[in-house]
């Protein structure tokens, strides 16, 4: 087995969002990831680096996918890994983030990964613990494991990030997850399309570098990766979009539409889909062109790889 | 009865009076200015009796800060009136126009009473309280104008709400125009600016925060100002903050009768000082872009803005050790409002006459009261300034009970040495 325990130096203490790390940073994570996607395939998934260490999961907001993946990471990792349930904790009776965060700090854990509805909460939260904070996704700021294992993925099959062409595709306003692409294929190199109606798009989003479209043929067109993005539903109450069916007309990912897109076009979704909203359900099952599922199993190999290189 | 002061040798600047000019002020028995400016030497001075040889420092009238937040009553943790008027004696603010943003809200006669009791009793800087426009900040509802004026309200305003119903504004303007009552409107629309917490822009996407456009504060100037056509009352816009709203303003300066006001954090910051999420530059209305800030100071500049405001707003720290977007808004700042403005006079952005100007006599103005002046026979309200004295803003040295202050760590320069209320040195620093 190629994992070592040589220390790799990380220039941050916590993971808070790829805007932190440098390109080294990136590397040295993905490297890592790497080494993990092989063990993750074999039939003992389990090493001790992790172990007598303890890891907090600290889910504020539903979490299938994610807390899972970080859940499992540690585990294989020989962590103590423990998953608050907020439904049932102080947290629901009025405490405030920094009073749970006290609490668990005085608990000496090693690792907190937290995912909470407000932007900027992991910040907060590394400012009052002495373990390592990892971003599990804050409000719509930034998902950094997500477009770690979304890179790995695309680097697993296209060998490259750099000079290739990548649109994404969807509810870019309030995703963290648009968010932490944007920067990370930047800083590796890609040409980065961002497609979304008008509504659905940040302003002065042009401003990080990127192509903005809001017709969905012209964004994709030429492209070698097409990221599609979930559709929240409660967008629909508050008017940001007249209804699923146009949504589907124009942005949803169709053979029509992805035929602008590169012959060899890969399709990616960090999920949950909504199914003949954002994707056509053929394409995301495509085993050709869908790697939907390829990015939940490199998840696991970057969060072990994170928790191993914060975990000091 | 106190002895008669003298002061010599002091850089006066009295904008209502025009003077800016070496000089001396004389205050009699009684408090009240005997005399002022540069015909006051040592010559008039009896022999025997002492003067305060200034040697050149700045006197200024005292400060009428249009915009300060206390928690009195209800939120006293946060801010009384005793602790208010400390705070505002260190930054030569001598008269504050108190929002009605506390619990009970300021909406009826009988809390008015209470409030101008506390507000005589406990504080010894003019306190010039002003009542909600409608009963518990509903956006429904009229209150009392005439009444409460009669008790002693100044002007009336939802303080950090804004009357959104385009029906009730035009009906509050009918009645503030019979009885001569001041609407004082912070300009926000509430549905462009809902869930928002900085301005909208880059850094609202970065940061993944919701945005509040600046439509949404020029849509309620441009709706007033067309209300106020037909409407003719006392009209004055608590804050502006971007380049748009001013466009509105200089369109209309010339066609109907309006004020507008600036907050010194929005004349001062913009919003990248928010860096890493920090709560205390969580304003309203928010810190907008460079842009915005430099047409901002042009303005004031042009007299297309008249006052500038400290926007004090006591929070405690449990209030703002939240996420950014459950963190309350507003930040500290009636001691630091003179230092902060002084950095506009230190950059060569602003006269510093302008700046007293819009510090004293331009809200007495619009406020109708005869405070912010240096006339012969008022009250001697002042405040004495070294404008040079370099200093660094620390929390833990404010004197406000709550320590959210924008501008933690800030290098400003110039400093309150000593204010005076009706003759009497009240601060030393």
């Amino acid at each position: 087995m190629a994992i070592s325990n040589k220390a790799i130096k990380i220039s941050q203490k916590h993971l808070l969002g790829i805007q932190d790390l440098s390109i080294k940073d990136i590397n040295y994570i993905l490297n890592e990831a790497k080494n993990f996607i092989t063990l993750n395939k074999s039939k003992s998934k389990k090493i001790d680096i992790l172990r007598g260490k303890t890891q907090i999961n600290l889910f504020f907001e539903p979490s299938t996918r994610t807390q899972s993946s970080f859940e499992l990471a540690g585990k294989r990792l020989g962590a103590d890994v423990m998953s608050m349930n907020i439904t049932n904790s102080a947290i629901k009776k009025g405490e405030t983030l920094i009073d749970t965060a006290m609490t668990l700090n005085a608990m000496h854990p090693d690792i907190i990964v937290i995912r909470h509805q407000d932007s900027g909460a992991c910040n907060l939260l590394s400012q009052k613990v002495n373990c390592a904070v990892l971003n599990a996704g804050d409000g719509r700021r930034e998902h950094p494991t997500q477009a770690l294992l979304d890179a790995l993925t695309i680097i697993d099959r296209k060998k490259k990030i750099e000079g290739l062409k990548i649109a994404i595709c969807g509810d870019i306003l309030h995703s963290r997850v648009a968010r932490s692409n944007i920067y990370l294929l930047n800083m590796l190199g890609a040409e980065v399309n961002i497609i979304a109606p008008s509504n659905l798009m940040p302003r002065d989003l042009d401003k990080l570098g990127i192509n903005q479209f809001t017709d969905m043929k012209k964004g994709v067109t030429n492209c070698d990766i097409v990221m599609m993005l979930r559709l929240q539903n409660e967008r629909m109450s508050s008017s940001f979009l007249s209804s699923n069916r146009e949504y589907y007309e124009y942005y949803g990912l169709t053979p029509d539409k992805l035929n602008f897109a590169k012959d060899d076009a890969l399709i990616m979704h960090p999920g949950p889909m909504n199914r003949g909203i954002e994707i056509d359900t053929k394409l995301a099952d495509d085993m050709n062109k869908s790697v939907i599922k390829e990015q939940v199993e490199l998840g696991v190999a970057v969060r072990m790889a994170c928790l191993k290189l914060f975990c000091e | 009865m106190m002895k008669k002061k003298y002061f010599l040798n002091a850089h006066i600047i009295d904008p209502k009076n025009s003077l800016d000019e070496v000089g001396g002020l004389i205050i009699n028995e009684n408090g009240k200015i005997d005399a002022v400016g540069k015909k006051v030497n040592k010559n008039n001075i009896p022999s025997r009796e002492k003067y305060i040889d200034l040697g050149n420092k700045h006197l200024f009238p005292g400060i009428v800060d249009m915009r300060v937040f206390v928690g009195e009553p209800g939120y006293e943790y946060k801010e009384n009136f005793k602790t208010l008027s400390n705070a505002a004696l260190s930054g030569g603010v001598t008269s504050a126009v108190t929002m009605p943003n506390t619990s009970p809200i300021i909406d009826n006669v009988s809390i008015v009473d209470f409030l101008k009791r506390r507000g005589r009793d406990k504080s010894k800087i003019n306190i010039y309280p002003t009542a909600s426009l409608t009963k518990n900040l509903e956006g429904k509802n009229m209150t009392e104008f005439g009444l409460l004026q009669k008790k002693g309200i100044i002007g009336f305003t939802d303080g950090i709400k804004t009357i959104q119903n385009s029906r009730l504004m035009s009906r509050i303007m009918r009645s503030a125009f019979d009885l001569g009552s001041l609407v004082m409107q912070h300009a926000e629309d509430i549905d462009l600016a809902e869930n928002g917490t900085v301005n909208d822009g880059i850094i609202s996407t970065k940061l993944g925060l919701q945005g509040i456009t600046e439509l949404a504060e020029k849509i309620i100037i441009e709706r007033d100002l067309s209300l106020l056509e037909d409407f003719n009352c006392r009209y004055h816009i608590s804050q502006i903050s971007s380049a748009k709203s001013i466009d509105v303003i200089k369109k209309r300066k010339n066609e109907v009768n309006f004020t507008t006001g600036v907050s010194i954090n929005n004349l001062s910051l913009n919003e990248n000082d928010i860096g890493d999420f920090r709560t205390f530059l969580k304003l309203s209305p928010p810190l907008r872009t460079e842009d915005d800030r430099l047409s901002l100071v042009e303005a004031l500049n042009k007299n297309l803005i008249d006052v500038i405001v400290s926007d004090h707003k006591p929070e405690d720290e449990e209030s703002k050790r939240l996420t950014f977007a459950q963190a309350a808004t507003g930040a500290s700042g009636v001691e630091t409002l003179l230092p902060l403005a002084l950095e506009l006079y230190h950059n060569e952005s602003v006269k510093l006459f302008k700046i007293i100007e819009t510090l004293t006599s331009n809200p007495a103005k619009i406020l109708n009261i005869d405070k912010g002046n240096l006339s012969i026979g008022n009250d001697a309200d002042f405040c004495v300034v070294d404008i040079n004295k370099p200093w660094i803003v620390k929390k833990e040295k404010l004197i406000s009970k709550s320590k959210n202050t924008s501008i933690e760590n800030k290098k400003l320069q110039g400093k309150v040495l000593n204010t005076y209320i009706k003759g009497e040195e009240l601060y030393k620093l």
